[in-house]
């Protein structure tokens, strides 16, 4: 056993850490949000927003 | 919309407590550049050099400046789309707005496809990388790379999964390394800081064009592995503070950056190496720059190029995940696939799903597929959406002339730029198909056949209306 051995099996490891903790907080994220939540993104939100906005102030101006 | 304020801390519509969960805009125009330029850099170290297999060092160069003339027009050409629909997806988003769904659908696939198969590509050679360090510090069995090869897989997917800034400050910082590390090995081994090492005219006599100009056709193919990826700044259009400033200053400070490093690549390997060992890159040259700092005799450069070699390569499989997620995310969010991949997690702000479920993916063809046909296959998408470009700014420009949009940036000359690149890419499609004519026909067969799929089933469930939220103006002869 060299130290590229010990690296190996290291590799191995840390991967399946990382995989492990990807796994985990997907489910427990999945279960603490609802999906409509999760998915309520919107292409040009804040742009949409914005405008909404100033339209508003204008309006109230 | 009612219970949303922006200016509220809370219910600014962008957070867990509010009624929206959006990308985080948090990037600056570095991080664009370190996107584009960190996805590309590894073409630089290692896989142009089969261009000089092809025709010789001279139609490398040839190639390598053609096909930069290729990606100056993509580059320009995507700063000045981009910087008005500033949302994820890029080209998919694009494509989606100016010319209509089954594009959208098909670029939207290219882009995925096309990140997903380079990613792979980056995480055989990151494990290659390993197995030749171990076998110069005296290993003496063979590594096994499989373990190497998914922990870059899993460690980037993991940094990408915990947030965007921290994903491209590291790209940042390793490409700028990897950058670095090439001028100063010009530098060493040019005669400008110490004795130079280049002997252009001996090595080149007798052996300018040794196929001639079909050899220069030939290395078209390949040259462009000096530039692609870098239309992939435009992925980060929702994570930007200001698109319409970021993405074009990125975007075009990353094309200068990738002009002067493969010219300096091409310049430094051809002067020190014969084009017969550079032009192998199996069994002769696999990573020039490192055989060229190698042959200059100085450690230092040796393992300046060496982390050079390992940070290019790592930066482009991160850009890699983080462009084929954001790719996979816009097409979720509108529909085009299962919506279940439009969701961002409400601490991190990344596309979360996309990013995980793009692992496996990756992993089955990083372990199981040859490198050369996952590059192809990679180059073949990269090529599909390049050919889209000229018809997408040709459509803008023609359905929102400029004084109806205010664009971030306006590229000149419109439309020569267009023109030229619809002609290099007959060029390289052509150059393609002499030596992988097979895998362009098969490429072509499934895209036609999910073309089908999605027009006779899946866009029944697009999100029809919702997905143009874009406050334009109607498009001029509508």
């Amino acid at each position: 056993m060299d130290l590229w051995n010990w690296l190996e099996y290291g590799a191995w490891g840390l991967s399946a850490l990382l995989a492990l903790y990807m796994l985990v907080d997907w489910l427990r994220t999945d279960s603490t949000y609802p999906e409509d939540v999760l998915t309520s993104s919107r292409e040009g939100e804040i742009e949409a927003l914005a405008e909404q906005h100033k339209a508003r102030e204008a309006h109230h101006g | 919309m009612a219970d949303v304020d922006i200016t509220s801390q809370t219910m600014d519509g962008m957070g867990p407590h509010g009624t929206r969960v959006g990308l985080l805009r948090v990037l600056g125009p570095a991080h664009v550049w370190a996107l584009g330029v960190g996805i590309v850099l590894v073409g630089e170290y290692m896989g142009w050099n089969f261009a000089v297999g092809k025709g010789g060092a001279y139609a490398a160069l040839i190639a390598c400046w053609f096909a930069g003339l290729l990606y100056t027009c993509v580059a320009m050409i995507d700063s000045e789309v981009t910087s008005t629909v500033a949302s994820a997806g890029g080209q998919y988003t694009q494509a989606k707005h100016i010319i209509g769904p089954l594009m959208a659908f098909n670029v939207g696939l290219y882009l995925v496809f096309a990140y997903t198969m380079l990613e792979a590509a980056n995480a055989i050679t990151a494990g290659y990388l390993f197995s030749v360090v171990a076998s110069m510090t005296g290993h003496a069995a063979e590594l096994d790379q499989r373990p190497f090869i998914i922990l870059v897989i899993m460690f980037l997917a993991w940094l990408n999964y915990r947030g965007v800034l921290a994903t491209l400050t590291f790209n940042l910082v390793i490409t700028a390394i990897a950058f670095g590390a090439i001028i100063i090995l010009f530098l060493s081994t040019s005669g400008i800081l110490g004795g130079g090492i280049m002997d252009h005219a001996a090595l080149f006599e007798g052996h300018e064009l040794p196929y001639g100009w079909i050899g220069v056709l030939a290395a078209m193919h390949f040259g462009l592995w000096y530039y692609l990826g870098i239309e992939g700044t435009t992925q980060a259009a929702e994570e930007v503070r200001s698109p319409a400033r970021a993405l074009p200053f990125g975007t075009l400070a990353g094309i200068m950056t990738l002009l002067i490093a493969a010219t300096l690549t091409w310049y430094v390997c051809s002067g020190i190496l014969p084009w017969e060992y550079l032009g192998d890159g199996v069994d002769g040259a696999v990573a020039p720059l490192f055989d060229a700092a190698r042959l200059s005799g100085s450690t230092g450069l040796v393992w300046l190029l060496g982390f050079g070699t390992l940070f290019a390569t790592l930066a482009s499989a991160n850009g890699c995940i983080n462009d084929a997620s954001r790719a996979c995310f816009a097409m979720g969010r509108d529909k085009y696939l299962p919506g279940w991949f439009g969701a961002v997690h409400p601490r991190h702000r990344t596309p979360y799903r996309a990013i995980i479920f793009l692992v496996p993916i990756a992993l089955i063809f990083a372990l199981g597929a040859p490198l050369d046909q996952v590059i192809t296959f990679s180059i073949l998408s990269g090529l599909l959406g390049y050919t889209f470009m000229p018809l997408n700014i040709i459509l803008f420009r023609r359905k929102w002339p400029l004084e109806t949009i205010k664009r971030g940036y306006e590229h000149p000359f419109h439309p020569i730029p267009a023109i030229t690149l619809l002609t290099l890419c007959g060029i390289t499609f052509f150059a393609v198909f002499l030596g992988y004519g097979t895998q362009l026909v098969a490429m072509i067969g499934f895209y036609i056949v999910v073309s089908l799929w999605f027009h006779f089933w899946r866009y029944r469930f697009v999100n029809r209306g919702a997905q143009f939220t874009m406050p334009w103006p109607k498009p001029r002869g509508y």
